[in-house]
């Protein structure tokens, strides 16, 4: 076998799982989030402590991490602790699940790796996709999440929507009390939260990743050079 | 007597070590005067690498068990508490999870490097035995670590496997409840899992490593050329006129080849650990749930060639067995090679084109297999009505399963028929 078609070869195999990866999206629209914008991710985390905390737990997850988006311990224990929580808990949830069993006939799952098992752009389009359907229990339903026992909790904020079943499309019936953009943005801000929740380390890890990178193109320069060295006097 | 004189005159800290330890020999045998032919190309960095990724695993490993916990109510908090708690912990998690895909990448390569060079013929067919016992003690290292994060593809994918040993005529179901160590899996089968990947099999693969390093240095490395080093010795120094010294020549070269592939390794953990999910799957982020099953149960990537070959195989009077027997089968085989292959050449370079052509279409097969076993078989569609509407992807899987195996079976006619070239008497440098 030639070196050129070798090379060949392990290229093809190095990018194999690529061929794969490209046709995976069922949701159509990209989650705009950005782990970089503090500003979001703050407001993200407000919203999943006020909204969201009141039925799913985080419970991987400990108040003080919100550190790492820019809070400091003080502003955690002055705006995000509601309930005698100590800074270094995780956060857990108040609600009995045998409760919230009887209530919505499951236990609201465990937020804390949500995005990871779910992806961010699921996570965002379910916070969009909620419309009125008066065949379930709960009177909502949703469009990735067919039959979802959950209510949709920000009605409030977005407003009522429904579907139409002949484009498919969903479509506001009812004003809330933010505009569509607003709302996508509240959504957003939401899901980038939950995306930094659940792998709080992700930024620190790409950061160190570059100098890992950086350290090691020189000592790629450097072992070459030895090669060639030492390897000189083979002939 | 007049060594133990020699060994005691020896002077200096290595002296007085060497009378009592065999340090300097073993030195000289295994690294500073052993020779190793100097024409080794890009395939022959694997070896090494995978010895760099076994240090890797069973580190990383001691750090990991230090705070997980092989409790069915606890493994998934304690993975996450890894992630999140431990200092570096998701570096080391990451590491870890990393290190196990690129350990079949680099098995897999080796592997290959094996077949294309012949380096599995005469004189080396236990250094090809005792890699197919790493090579099979490896996927159970990564079958029994892959439960461990008790996620919902841990559970359901050792669920899966578990079950095919039921398939077993007589004995089946019996069996597999005895690997459980109960009726479904749960805490004792965990706990198990848990000794077997941490301490049965690592001290097996780390003897079959030993014995694997031992013969091949019994015999000497082959080289691309497949032609025998030893066969040309200096006739004053008796040194291989084609071998070089591994230490420093080769030491320093897979130096190099240890850098690029850290910096391949780093890329991966540090920017995209779960590689698209194919290292890490996003089901894994549910915890275990008896009583879900998820909708596509898919094994990591390194397995799914087999689990293909599982899917595509018909059962017969209702029993699964035919599959299961050829999903171990295709494992196994790899360690007939050496007796299959009656080619008089051992490289690829001196073969003809009837071997080139079973090779790729063995690798066009695997690659199609492996691609096939992470979908689900209903992925393109079924066949109208004149092929029994069956699952289009199913019977591109039967007919590669088919190549597959026939790149074996076949082996012995198609290598004695082929036209080879001469082989040189020096390697080609």
């Amino acid at each position: 076998m030639k070196k050129s078609n070798m090379k060949k070869l392990f290229t093809l195999l190095a990018f194999l799982p690529l061929l794969a990866l490209a046709n995976e999206s069922e949701i159509s629209v990209k989650a705009p989030i950005d782990p970089t914008n503090k500003e979001s991710l703050q407001r993200g985390a407000h919203t999943f402590i006020n909204y969201c905390l009141n039925c799913h737990s985080a419970k991987y997850m400990r108040y003080n991490r919100l550190v790492d988006i820019g809070f400091t311990e003080k502003q955690i224990k002055d705006n995000l602790l509601f309930a005698g929580e100590k800074v270094g808990d995780t956060m857990q949830v108040s609600i009995d699940p045998a409760d919230a069993k009887k209530w919505f006939g499951v236990t609201p799952p465990d937020l804390s790796v949500e995005v990871r098992a779910r992806g961010a752009d699921w996570v965002y389009a379910y916070m969009r996709g909620f419309y009125r359907d008066s065949t379930t229990p709960t009177g909502w339903n949703n469009t990735v999440y067919p039959k979802v026992a959950m209510p949709h909790v920000l009605y409030e904020l977005q407003g009522e929507q429904v579907l139409n079943h002949e484009t498919h499309q969903l479509e506001l019936v009812k004003p809330g009390k933010l505009t569509p953009s607003e709302y996508n943005a509240f959504a957003a801000d939401l899901t980038n939260y939950l995306a930094f929740m659940s792998e709080p380390g992700k930024q620190s890890r790409k950061h160190m990743g570059w100098w890992v990178l950086l350290f090691l193109g020189v000592l790629l320069v450097l072992a070459k050079k030895l090669k060639a060295e030492y390897w000189k006097d083979i002939h | 007597m007049a060594q133990d004189q020699t060994k005691t005159q020896a002077k200096g800290l290595m002296g007085w070590v060497d009378a009592r330890l065999p340090v300097t020999s073993f030195v000289k045998a295994h690294l500073t005067e052993y020779y190793a032919p100097k024409n080794f190309n890009f395939w022959y960095f694997f070896g090494s690498l995978a010895l760099l990724i076994l240090v890797l695993q069973i580190v990383t490993g001691i750090f990991l068990t230090m705070h997980y916990k092989p409790d069915a109510q606890q493994a998934f908090a304690s993975v996450e508490y890894i992630m999140r708690d431990v200092f570096g912990g998701n570096i080391i998690r990451y590491m870890h999870s990393t290190g196990a895909s690129m350990f079949f990448v680099v098995i897999y390569l080796h592997m290959f490097r094996g077949l294309i060079y012949g380096s599995y013929r005469n004189p080396r067919e236990l250094i090809w035995l005792f890699g197919v016992g790493i090579f099979l003690v490896l996927m159970g290292e990564a079958f029994f670590g892959y439960l461990l994060p008790w996620g919902q593809m841990s559970y359901w994918g050792a669920q899966v496997i578990v079950n095919l040993f039921a398939t077993i005529p007589f004995i089946g179901p019996d069996l597999s409840e005895w690997l459980r160590g109960d009726y479904l899996i749960s805490d004792a089968t965990l706990n198990r899992f848990f000794a077997f990947h941490v301490i049965a099999l690592p001290f097996v693969l780390a003897g079959l490593v030993a014995v694997h390093l031992v013969a091949l240095h019994e015999v000497g490395s082959n080289n691309p050329d497949g032609v025998e080093i030893k066969a040309n010795k200096d006739k004053k120094t008796g040194i291989p006129l084609d071998g070089i010294p591994f230490h420093p020549y080769y030491t320093v070269k897979d130096l190099v080849g240890v850098v690029v592939f850290l910096i391949v390794f780093a890329s991966i953990l540090f920017f995209a650990p779960e590689m698209g999910g194919y290292f890490i799957e996003a089901n894994n982020f549910i915890p275990a749930d008896p009583l879900k099953t998820p909708a596509h149960i898919a094994p990591v990537w390194y397995f799914t060639p087999y689990y293909s070959i599982l899917r595509a195989v018909p059962p017969i009077m209702n029993s699964q067995f035919p599959g299961v027997a050829a999903m171990g089968l295709s494992v196994m085989i790899f360690a007939l090679l050496p007796w299959l292959d009656k080619s008089p050449v051992k490289s690829i370079r001196y073969r003809g084109t009837l071997y080139k052509k079973w090779l790729a279409a063995f690798v066009v097969s695997f690659l199609v297999l492996g691609y096939l076993g992470t979908v689900p078989s209903n992925i393109w569609g079924q066949f109208g009505s004149w092929l029994g509407g069956a699952d289009r992807a199913t019977v591109v899987a039967r007919f590669f399963t088919a190549v597959y195996f026939l790149f074996f079976i076949l082996m012995p006619w198609y290598t004695a028929k082929d036209k080879t070239k001469p082989v040189p008497e020096r390697v080609t440098y």
